[in-house]
């Protein structure tokens, strides 16, 4: 159909005849006629806007929507408020390209500013970047980053981290030549070599999450403790949302803070697009990936924003860029952005406290019921694993006629975390402010009936 | 003939826009009152216990974190100023050479705001999630019926990430051959910044090869750098300059016989839309740009979505799980046998995969071909309407975008291709992409895109005729009009503040 083409026959016409052309097929003449296609592309012809939108829509009428989620692993049901919802979504935003001229994209260069600013305070570090795609590419820049720093290759992974954030970085070990070893958890938590014991090599990096895959608080002094034992650069995956509460890792001793930025302000979205939280300490800002915004003047003396370092990126260094990241998630950015100014300091403090609530709550209700056992014992904050009497997939697939998305299969493979089975029936919930006591104690009843 | 074809109000240009006042936006930081709040949380009715009896206290942070204190009515004043301060597509026109700005459909917009399609967990089981699944599977069919390849990707989240997805396929592939030893992947030197980092991120070093006479791939030089160290070769068609490599066929059989891979950089789909394939060329690995040729918007820097093809014998290597109809109708994920593994978090950037999806549904076959002739068009139109003002480095008819160079301005008079485009903000119009491809002095690389209107572009084509009459010296002071004028940026570099905490103590 051609919708967005304004043409009309007689303008095409005279703008044919103005470049000397009878036809648009000539428009490819310089197109070697062996390689034009005869018949066109065998794609049905295009529809009218309501045909589209009612074909999408019978689409997504087949998903089960509705579900009340219990399920976590990194994409977490927060609610998200109107002015998070209609903002970000403005034309002037969604509509912009990268702000590669300052004078007319303020807007957006501000924006990021204030998400910086936010970024680094929830990390406890005093730089972070524009945005990278998701948690995982974050995490596999920071490893890039550390082991820049430190001249190794040698990555220990904390068996507590993502198991897809952990499956990203063997991926893109693969050009980058990085070798991963893999520490095993103990009781729920990271169990870091003895000092000296050279049984897994001298690392440059040190990857951990905290809270971790199976929602348990690390002990991150004792992750810096040995990172220092090795030279190494400690890379903590923190929870945004936990940093209303818990301590930043930035003041426990990060040198590079990541995150997946999903649970401010950005819908469940069957996983993307999401954004890729990054922060580091001020000595690695010349090796930082992505774009960064400054504050500057103009040449009135008014303040202004523009992209900064540039020189690190792609577009200026080529192959010797500190990473090849173009296209970031800047609109995800910004939507963080204004639902952590939407919550402020009060609001972040208590998102963080009626998550820790619900989830204290539904872990002493499904404990309660005969057969359910914790899969690890340490401290968790809000989601936490616990180990069922039968497989969870099957479960998963019952609670759905019960109402509820249960959670997600989680399994733990020497001391790895992983989302495979591993006869353990490791199922992980998560619990956000949006699940009320009515809710968890009707999830916990439906359980009880569907393992029965 | 120099007059538009038909006298009427150009649709694309905002001179119009209204900018209320010359004074700095506070920054949200500014505008925080202790105690002042937006914030609201729904009734739960569960115990409320205190964080101390939550968490053991040595996780516990000793200070509340600090974060702006605003009403909701100041934080949405503050964004809509910002928005007033924010140039786009839905504003004016666009002409960003290689970034292919066009307008985005709002009924894409709809269908990725679904609650059906954004409100789905991404770790929800296949059989809760048919209506995605099929989705994902019909795009990534139709995008291989668009290239010309057999088997897709829907992972990677942007255009550099479909390269080193593709780069990584290419040595998965090499390895497999037996092939490990080889290390030089040839890029020539109007290629995108992406495209040499992303080797380096592969593991491989890039070997340039330069641009001859036609504007086109040296043929001598590529013979000249094929050696049994060539793991492939990255090229865009038609390339920066906007022309059509001719010669891709026998660059790609040179290439093959040479034992490496071809490899296409899709951010210039849209000029070929349902008029040639990539895999018609003899092109290996394709990744595209769906934020570039399937309209979905930019978010102003993000995110987009860079999905990778292959012909099939690479298929068995593509990341995974991939959406696929299995016997009986139903979808599954299922991971290839020798996937190089996951490069996403869950499945790419969803919500973006929908939307172009649903731009394709609306345009259809006929409607890609028409974009592509619109494309055409436009960028031809334009270009013979600067030519005798402008240098044009390159004699060939351009496709969807063309390269013109104030080098000769800049002699007479002191004009340079930057104030060219920071004058062209004066005028309501967008710049062009300057300075690029790097083998062009004084470049403006510019892309009209097919969704502008012959009176938008004689706009266009007005301003840039008009500022090609001024000295160097009046246009050096453009943007006057703007929120800002030109910035410091050496300054943003020197005294580094990235953050509003960094205002006191910057970073140097």
């Amino acid at each position: 159909m051609g919708h967005y083409v304004p043409h009309t026959d007689d303008e095409l016409a005279t703008m044919l005849a103005t470049l000397g052309l009878t036809s648009l097929d000539e428009l490819f003449d310089c197109i070697p006629a062996a390689l034009r296609l005869a018949g066109g592309l065998e794609l049905a012809d295009g529809l009218s806007e309501p045909d589209t939108l009612a074909a999408v829509a019978e689409l997504a009428g087949r998903n089960h929507g509705g579900l009340v989620c219990f399920a976590g692993a990194g994409a977490y049901d927060h609610g998200v408020p109107a002015a998070a919802r209609a903002l970000p979504f403005r034309s002037e935003f969604v509509t912009a390209y990268t702000p590669y001229q300052p004078e007319v994209a303020q807007g957006v260069l501000q924006a990021l500013f204030e998400y910086q600013t936010m970024v680094a305070r929830l990390a406890g570090l005093p730089i972070a970047n524009a945005s990278l795609y998701d948690g995982a590419a974050a995490t596999v820049e920071a490893v890039n980053l550390a082991s820049a720093a430190t001249g190794r290759d040698t990555v220990w992974v904390s068996g507590g981290l993502h198991p897809h954030w952990r499956a990203a970085l063997a991926t893109f070990a693969a050009g980058s030549g990085h070798e991963l070893v893999d520490i095993a958890l103990r009781d729920g938590r990271t169990g870091w070599p003895e000092a000296g014991s050279g049984e897994k090599g001298v690392p440059g990096a040190l990857v951990v999450a905290s809270p971790n895959y199976l929602g348990c608080l690390e002990d991150l002094p004792a992750a810096r403790s040995a990172a220092d034992a090795n030279g190494a650069r400690l890379v903590v995956a923190a929870d945004p949302v936990s940093a209303g509460l818990l301590r930043s890792p930035g003041s426990q001793g990060a040198d590079v803070v990541v995150g997946e930025g999903q649970p401010f302000g950005t819908p469940l979205s069957f996983g993307g697009p999401y954004l890729g939280l990054f922060a580091c300490r001020a000595e690695h800002v010349r090796r930082l990936p992505g774009r960064l915004v400054g504050e500057t003047v103009d040449v009135e003396g008014r303040r202004a924003y523009v992209t900064t370092l540039r020189a690190r990126e792609q577009d200026i260094r080529r192959e010797k860029a500190s990473s090849n990241v173009c296209t970031n998630q800047t609109l995800i950015a910004v939507c963080c952005m204004v639902q952590l100014a939407w919550l402020g300091t009060s609001g972040l403090r208590e998102l963080a406290l009626r998550c820790a609530r619900g989830t204290r709550y539904a872990r002493e209700a499904l404990l309660a019921i005969p057969g359910v056992e914790p899969l690890v014992d340490a401290p968790v904050l809000r989601e936490f694993a616990v180990r069922l009497p039968v497989d969870p997939v099957t479960v998963i697939e019952r609670m759905a006629e019960e109402g509820f998305l249960a959670g997600v299969p989680v399994g733990l493979t020497d001391g790895v975390a992983c989302d495979e089975g591993d006869g353990r029936n490791g199922l992980l919930v998560a619990v956000t402010e949006r699940r009320t006591r009515a809710q968890i104690d009707a999830y916990a009843a439906a359980l009880e009936k569907v393992m029965v | 003939m120099t007059a538009p074809p038909v006298d009427a109000a150009p649709g694309g240009q905002a001179r119009s826009a209204p900018l209320i006042g010359r004074d700095a936006e506070p920054t949200i930081f500014e505008m925080s009152v202790p105690g002042r709040r937006a914030w609201s949380f729904p009734r739960t009715e569960l115990p409320e216990w205190s964080a101390e009896e939550l968490v053991p206290g040595a996780y516990l942070r000793p200070e509340l974190l600090d974060l702006p204190e605003v009403s909701e009515r100041d934080l949405v004043g503050h964004m809509t100023r910002l928005t007033h301060r924010q140039y786009s597509v839905d504003l004016g026109a666009y002409p960003l050479g290689s970034c292919t700005m066009k307008y985005n459909p709002k009924a894409c917009d709809e269908a990725a705001g679904l609650p059906g399609l954004a409100g789905i967990h991404p770790s929800a089981p296949a059989s809760l999630t048919q209506g995605w699944l099929e989705l994902l599977w019909r795009l990534g069919d139709i995008l291989c019926e668009i290239t010309g390849m057999s088997a897709v990707t829907l992972q990677p989240p942007a255009g550099a990430a479909g390269e080193l997805t593709g780069l990584l396929l290419m040595r998965a592939w090499h390895q497999a051959q037996g092939q490990g030893h080889r290390h030089k992947v040839l890029i020539p030197d109007s290629a995108h910044g992406t495209n040499p980092a992303s080797v380096t991120l592969s593991g491989y070093d890039t070997v340039t090869i330069p641009t001859d006479h036609r504007g086109l791939l040296d043929m001598a030089a590529l013979a000249d750098r094929l050696d049994g160290a060539v793991a492939g070769i990255m090229l865009t068609n038609p390339n920066t300059l906007g022309l059509f490599e001719e010669d891709i066929v026998q660059i790609a059989q040179a290439v093959h016989r040479a034992g490496g891979l071809v490899y296409y950089d899709g951010a210039n789909l849209n000029a070929i839309l349902g008029v040639t394939r990539p895999g018609d060329m003899g092109f290996d690995i394709v990744h595209l740009n769906l934020h570039k040729t399937f309209a979905v918007p930019h978010g102003g820097g993000g995110p987009g979505a860079g999905p990778v093809a292959v012909s099939p014998r690479l298929a068995e290597f593509l990341p995974g799980p991939i959406p696929t109809r299995m016997d009986g109708g139903g979808f599954d994920w299922v991971t290839p046998p020798r996937s190089i593994g996951r490069v996403h978090s869950w499945h790419g950037n969803a919500l973006a995969l929908a939307r172009a999806y649903t731009y394709i549904l609306l345009n259809g076959g006929d409607g890609l071909r028409r974009v592509a002739e619109g494309a055409v068009l436009n960028a031809r139109w334009l270009r013979q309407r600067l030519e005798g003002t402008y240098d044009s480095p390159f004699e060939r008819p351009n496709l969807h975008e063309f390269v013109v160079s104030t080098a000769t301005l800049k002699r007479k008079r002191g004009l340079r291709a930057l104030d060219v485009a920071k004058r062209l903000l004066e005028e309501g119009f967008h710049a062009p992409t300057v300075y690029f491809p790097l083998i062009v002095a004084e470049a403006l690389m510019i892309e009209p895109t097919e969704t502008e209107s012959p009176q938008t572009l004689e706009a266009l084509a007005s301003a840039l005729l008009r500022i090609a009459k001024e000295d160097g010296e009046e246009a050096g002071k453009a943007p006057r009009t703007t929120p800002v004028g030109r910035v410091d940026e050496a300054r943003a570099a020197r005294r580094l503040i990235p953050t509003w905490d960094a205002r006191e103590r910057p970073i140097s």
